[in-house]
């Protein structure tokens, strides 16, 4: 088994899928000769040539619509969206169009399309690429949004995503493209869509997470455990549909949670985790369901970044809130 | 420096008002294929109108009708063949409807009926679009996809003038033009985007120049003239299966009744307007005179295909409103290829709320 990083794990996961299906192609801005901008498609296109591994005019809305013309012929594309914070330009694509088309159709049309994109904070990117959207995507009803959180499960994950009839929304964290190496079995292996990971298991409180923000709530956990508390990490992996089943299952063993996004607060996946929680396991309940996340500002500019990011000390505080209620 | 004014767009005109051919066009088009033309043309308005009053007897949902823009719809539908695709919008069941989509199809997606996007299998027709302009985008990916597999097929998308304000339109002109697509951009410019004129739309003097812009051919034709749509749509599809890339047409026509049933256009236009169209450019009567004088239509065959035409439709609908309407729990099904568990319970829930009365 090699290490890889995950974006290396990505780039790995869409080999594997070009070589094994001809329906599968890759396109956007930048994806061609130049590899991507993270260079998450480095060397497919001379794997696997211009037709299939193409860069495109400058359009999103372009990007994501050509996806649908192709999805309707039989294609499994995978539009690169450069960075996610540009994702307004083509969310008529995306949540009008693609999210809807099995439905529309009455089941006619799948819309085998994953659409691709980096986003997260802590990099200091320019204005509007950092911002974590997943919340937009996790309203619209027909479309799947998963986040890995490693390189084992980025790559597991996007080949499903891959093979998947649905369209997926896939986001990829760019503080987590390089930040460390992981063994991921050569060739093909997958991770089911919808279903969460118990990154650590613990027995006095539950955080619930995804993204960047699970290394933030394992570190928490081993700084918690210092303190003799023992906490459980689940990570989301897909954040739409929820894996309601793990999420029970784990509160109703430690009684406690906290739900940690890196997102603003308004009307996020930790709100609807904890509705969840709520309405299906409210007499398991020692103490409320507490949130860790970025405040409701617009994201700021980069200098502002590392106060304004929740991390492992926000986690650690918000949990002792519950663990001592 | 790049003048507009050096920019010279003739439009095509191939017969005149009086139903007499002008000039002398190259024709490709047999009288036969013209007669069959007409009679698709007499449908689509007979159509149209018992749809229209069916929404005002409250049988049918919001719909857009399409009178005036029979000949840009019919004329250019005819020149495909069954391995092309059309992305139409929600203005274009003339079109479709020419391609091969059943008449029930029609009727039920305007019923809002839950399988009315349904296309039947084998049809190369996409579900009515209703962003506008978004289609433009969907018909360039599947001339990607033709070109790739090295199909014969092109694409045809049906948009108006409206849609060319929009992104999508620009981006999907250049994408196609970029790639080398084989898809027709056919804008039936009917001069109104709901109540905004076309001079409100944009500055430039055709919709048939953007093309330049992209590198491609433009054309602007005569809407309501179907051989000239006919013959300029068939030259489009011609240079696309020869690999020359896309054709942007505009063919200007107008629409005689509102934007849907909820508009009122004597809002923002004149009922002078609305005559000169109605009464001396109808695209029907053009081709009829033309047919008659050709000794190859008449006042008879006119009314048996009124009558037949209708006694098809008043069955069809019949059968239609008498048939079972899905009920809510349905729509679930096909949210995703397979129902996640929070979709399962919430359908659960959906029967059992309908089992118990509820909805009435």
């Amino acid at each position: 088994m090699a290490q890889m990083t995950m974006i290396q794990a990505i780039t790995d996961a869409m080999r594997v899928e070009l070589k094994r299906d001809e329906k599968v192609l890759i396109f956007g801005e930048d994806v061609g000769k130049n590899g991507g901008v993270f260079r998450a498609t480095e060397g497919l296109q001379a794997e696997f040539g211009e037709d299939r591994v193409f860069d495109t005019p400058l359009a999103e809305s372009g990007i994501g619509g050509l996806a649908i013309g192709l999805a309707t012929q039989g294609f499994r594309p995978i539009p690169e969206i450069q960075f996610f914070g540009f994702v307004y330009e083509v969310m008529d694509s995306i949540a009008g169009q693609m999210a809807r088309y099995h439905f529309r159709t009455g089941g006619k049309f799948d819309m085998p399309i994953v659409v691709r994109s980096p986003f997260g904070g802590g990099v200091a990117t320019p204005e509007m690429h950092a911002d974590s959207l997943e919340g937009l995507m996790a309203q619209t009803p027909g479309l799947k949004v998963v986040i890995p959180s490693t390189p084992y499960d980025a790559k597991g994950l996007l080949i499903s995503a891959i093979r998947d009839n649905d369209p997926v929304i896939f986001l990829e964290h760019m503080k987590l493209y390089r930040s460390f190496r992981q063994e991921v079995p050569e060739g093909e292996y997958t991770i089911e869509l919808g279903k969460a990971d118990v990154k650590r298991e613990g027995k006095d409180i539950s955080i619930i997470t995804y993204g960047a923000m699970v290394h933030e709530s394992l570190k928490a956990a081993e700084e918690l455990e210092k303190e003799g508390y023992s906490a459980e990490v689940i990570d989301l992996r897909t954040v739409h549909p929820l894996d309601i089943e793990t999420i029970v299952k784990s509160v109703e063993k430690t009684n406690r949670a906290i739900v940690v996004q890196e997102a603003q607060r308004q009307a996020g996946i930790a709100a609807n985790v904890i509705a969840e929680i709520n309405e299906r396991a409210i007499l398991s309940l020692e103490a409320p369901v507490l949130r860790v996340t970025a405040p409701d500002t617009v994201y700021p500019f980069a200098q502002a970044e590392p106060v304004w990011l929740p991390n492992y000390k926000d986690v650690i505080d918000t949990a002792k809130k519950v663990l001592t209620f | 420096m790049f003048n507009e004014n050096e920019l010279t767009f003739t439009q095509v005109k191939m017969l005149d008002e009086e139903g007499n051919i002008i000039g002398n066009p190259t024709i490709t088009t047999s009288d036969e294929q013209l007669r069959e033309m007409y009679e698709w043309m007499k449908k689509a308005r007979i159509l149209d109108q018992k749809l229209l009053r069916l929404q005002r007897q409250g049988r049918l949902g919001t719909y857009a009708p399409l009178s005036g823009q029979e000949a840009a719809q019919v004329g250019s539908a005819y020149a495909l063949t069954k391995e092309d695709w059309v992305a139409p919008s929600y203005r274009d069941h003339a079109a479709s409807m020419v391609h091969g989509l059943p008449l029930e199809q029609i009727i039920s997606y305007s019923k809002g009926h839950l399988y009315g996007g349904k296309i039947p299998e084998g049809l190369r027709i996409l579900p009515v679009q209703i962003i506008i302009a978004a289609q433009t985008l969907h018909a360039t990916g599947i001339a990607y996809s033709s070109k790739y597999k090295g199909e014969n097929s092109v694409a045809i998308t049906y948009f108006g003038d409206g849609a060319t304000s929009q992104g999508d339109f620009h981006e999907a002109l250049n994408f196609a033009s970029v790639f080398k697509l084989p898809v027709i951009f056919f804008c039936q410019n009917n001069q109104y985007a709901i109540s905004v004129p076309l001079e409100r739309q944009m500055a430039s003097k055709t919709i048939a120049q953007k093309a330049v812009a992209y590198g491609m051919t433009g054309v602007q034709v005569d809407g309501n003239d179907i051989l000239a749509v006919h013959e300029v749509t068939k030259e489009a599809i011609e240079r696309a299966r020869n690999g020359e890339g896309p054709t942007l047409i505009e063919a200007v026509t107008y629409r005689f009744g509102p934007h849907t049933t909820s508009d009122d256009p004597t809002r923002y236009r004149s009922e002078e307007e609305v005559k000169q169209w109605s009464q001396q450019k109808d695209p029907l009567i053009r081709l009829r005179k033309y047919l008659e004088n050709k000794g190859l239509w008449d006042e008879t065959k006119d009314n048996q295909l009124e009558e037949s035409f209708n006694d098809e439709l008043n069955e069809l609908i019949d059968v239609i409103e008498s048939k079972q309407i899905p009920t809510v729990d349905e729509a679930f099904d096909y949210v995703y290829e397979n129902k996640h568990d929070l979709l399962v319970e919430q359908q659960e829930e959906a029967k059992r709320f309908l089992a118990n009365g509820g909805g009435e």
